[in-house]
């Protein structure tokens, strides 16, 4: 086509041999996607070192190993680490890696902001890790950063503004990539109801993304301004409002936890077809479901904010409103079941941990329902139960997800097929170990210990003993993926291009590994 | 259907870029709209308990059938070296009836210092049927170094207040508002 003619050859070279120019200077979707996603996988580990402090801690009532001030710093580091650093990269990594081989582009639409969205989160959390090493220590008032208690951070807090604000901006610039890509690249002939599931949800995720980072950032430069500038947005002494925060916050953090969860559906959409030998039932449904819990998202956000006193009736809508989420993500889990329905399954890792996903998302997804409830809400507020309910959702839910993503397109983007002995061992290691360190929190919740504190009543130490247990189980098998994946780049068996039997889509045309550069020419989408 | 099926023109990227960014920009404003917005949703409905709800009007009468009682409570912030306290912790009222009652302030520290009483009312939406004639969290107070007053608050309660509600809880935390020290959180900054 007319590509060839115009011919820009220089963009046929492949990677610049030099190995630091090459990674810090590309622009190419490909080594962009795998810098993010081996950003993640160390983030992963990191948040994951910082849990095992609190589990440790936690093995038994009483200060044991660290003390209060710095188990607080641990929680709220690792929640900030896990969710800016591990999920939202990842997501990220595979959205670069994915989104111009699925749609029948060459890159992303821009290019350039893709490197510096990238670039820009090594330094975000140098600056967010270096306060662990500060005076006083790193920030420990909860990843929510709630005033007045996050103004009471010592030297951490402008480091702690400033790399939120980074954050934010490299997820935006994310964001705005993949509209431009999805809205500008697409292969001719893919109208958007053809587009894969995994773009539909990244779509709305971004859309998502330019619509909440902003607010984020201005809810932190308002805390930044009340502790340097005399401002008193959240200063009760100056007439301002601490609750205020919690709304402006929690309209940021309910989109925020979609942001990390739709892609998660995406890939689903993907793996359970193709392992179940049938098309996805209810494409469309799945569209419109994604959508309406987007839309819905914007509208709930005072569910995380019950007790603060809200009248009566706020307490009812925001609880209706948030029940009513169940409807579409109910529709998401039908699907999936109905796609496996007389289908011809197999068992392959990234079929596992789908199905680890559809199950343990739900229960997930049940209790969040439990706590939508308002007057139960008042007893489950801020203890283990919360901690088990987004656990749930984030860890078996889009951590595996993640996973699941990694083992099924692993060949895709090394050539190589990983061992598959290995990968079941992992996912029934992290399974066993994921619902051991977290279906005993719903117990201990419910008999009422609360979260972020360091110590506890004797009667929730069995609980707990078994919660450590789980939580050193799964962590230690997180170094058998990491073992999984370097041993596949490294080799292995050859991965054809179609990898799977049952895989449908445009990335499994090209072969695997994909040249640097792949469609150049567009493919013709029917 | 149809058209969402449909591609359409294809936008440059500079121009998703452009828009992208002027949604960024808009929600970046929106989050500092979300200020004024709360208040104003708080002083619509008069939850929150926030409103100083200054009444000049005096009621003809009072609904003797009824008797709410008001609680009183006094909270000093962490920071501030006074003694604050209700001279009675409750009183009861019939709706219409105008009571006076008095908080001691005493500033323990010998320098003149500033304080500013902040109140809120529980239940959020019996805020607005207390009425203030007068009280002393409308304007800062001013002590001298170790001073020791009686303040006045003068209310009522409006007559129309929901049938439900039997007690009230008027409660006030005083803050240091001296012009020399800027915010609460900066001192324990320092001191960390």
């Amino acid at each position: 086509m007319s590509e060839q003619v115009l011919g820009h050859d220089e963009h046929d070279h492949g990677p610049d041999p030099q190995f630091l120019r090459r990674w810090i200077t590309t622009t190419n979707h490909k080594d962009l996607g795998a810098l993010y996603l081996w950003f993640s996988l160390l983030m992963f580990l990191v948040g994951g070192a910082m849990a095992l402090v609190i589990r440790a801690e936690l093995f038994q009532p009483g200060m044991q190993l660290v003390r209060p001030e710095f188990f607080n710093q641990m929680t709220t580091m690792h929640a900030l680490v896990m969710i800016f650093g591990g999920v939202m990269p990842a997501f990220v990594g595979l959205s670069n890696w994915l989104l111009p081989v699925m749609l029948g582009a060459p890159d992303m639409a821009l290019p350039r902001l893709n490197n510096w969205g990238f670039w820009i989160l090594p330094f975000a959390f140098t600056l967010l890790i270096s306060t662990l090493f500060m005076p006083g220590g790193a920030p420990a008032g909860g990843w929510t950063m709630y005033p007045p208690l996050v103004l009471q951070t010592g030297l951490a807090f402008p480091f702690l503004i400033f790399s939120v604000h980074l954050l934010g901006v490299s997820s935006i610039m994310g964001g705005i990539n993949v509209i431009a890509t999805i809205l500008n690249l697409r292969a001719p002939g893919m109208t958007l109801m053809k587009m894969p599931l995994f773009a539909w949800s990244w779509l709305i995720t971004a859309f998502l993304i330019i619509a909440v980072m902003p607010v984020l950032a201005g809810a932190v430069t308002m805390l930044l301004m009340d502790k340097y500038f005399g401002t008193s947005f959240f200063n009760a002494a100056g007439g301002g409002d601490p609750v205020l925060f919690q709304h402006v916050f929690w309209f940021f953090g309910h989109p925020e936890v979609y942001i990390l969860i739709l892609p998660a559906f995406g890939i689903v959409s993907h793996i359970i077809p193709t392992f179940s030998r049938k098309p996805l039932f209810g494409h469309a449904s799945m569209v419109y479901a994604m959508s309406a819990i987007a839309f819905l998202s914007f509208i709930v956000w005072a569910h995380h904010m019950f007790t603060v006193g809200l009248p009566l009736a706020a307490e009812l809508f925001f609880m209706f409103a948030t029940m009513l989420i169940a409807v579409p993500t109910g529709v998401k889990v039908f699907n999936w079941t109905a796609t496996m329905w007389r289908g011809s399954l197999s068992f392959e890792t990234p079929m596992l941990f789908a199905l680890g996903f559809v199950f343990m998302f739900t229960i997930g997804g049940f209790s969040g329902l439990m706590l939508a409830m308002a007057p139960a809400d008042f007893q489950y507020q801020d203890t283990y139960f919360v901690v088990a309910h987004f656990h749930y959702v984030l860890v078996p839910g889009a951590v595996y997800s993640i996973m699941a993503a990694v083992y099924f397109w692993l060949p895709k983007w090394t050539g190589h097929m990983y061992d598959e002995r290995l990968g079941k061992l992992h996912f029934w290691l992290s399974t066993i170990g994921v619902n051991l360190t977290f279906f005993p929190m719903h117990f201990s919740g419910l008999a009422g210990m609360p979260r972020r504190i360091p110590d506890y009543a004797l009667q929730f130490t069995t609980f707990n003993q078994i919660s450590s247990v789980g939580a050193f189980m799964f962590g230690f098998s997180q170094l058998l993926f990491v073992y999984i994946v370097i041993k596949c780049v490294r080799g292995g068996e050859k991965a054809t291009a179609q990898v799977w039997e049952g895989a449908e889509g445009l990335e499994w045309t090209l072969p695997s590994p994909p040249p640097y550069h792949s469609f150049t020419i567009p493919p013709l989408v029917t | 259907m149809n058209n969402l099926a449909d591609p359409g023109p294809r936008k440059s990227n500079r121009s998703v870029l452009f828009q992208a960014v002027v949604v960024c920009l808009v929600m970046f404003g929106f989050g500092f709209a979300m200020v004024p917005l709360y208040r104003a949703f708080c002083n619509l409905t008069g939850i929150n308990g926030r409103m100083a709800v200054v009444a000049t009007e005096t009621l003809a009468q009072s609904d003797l059938t009824r008797v709410i009682t008001v609680q009183f409570v006094a909270n000093r912030n962490q920071y501030l070296p006074w003694e604050f306290k209700p001279e009675v912790s409750s009183v009861q009222v019939h709706p219409g009836e105008i009571r006076t009652v008095t908080f001691f302030a005493h500033n323990l520290r010998d320098v003149p210092m500033v304080g500013r009483a902040v109140p809120s009312i529980a239940p959020g939406e019996a805020a607005k049927y207390l009425r203030k004639l007068e009280c002393f969290c409308f304007n800062e107070q001013h002590f001298a170094s170790g001073e020791a007053r009686n303040m006045p608050v003068r209310f009522y309660i409006d007559p129309r207040i929901p049938p439900g509600i039997d007690t009230l809880t008027l409660s006030y935390t005083f803050f240091d508002a001296s012009p020399q020290t800027t915010m609460v959180g900066d001192k324990t900054a320092a001191g960390s």
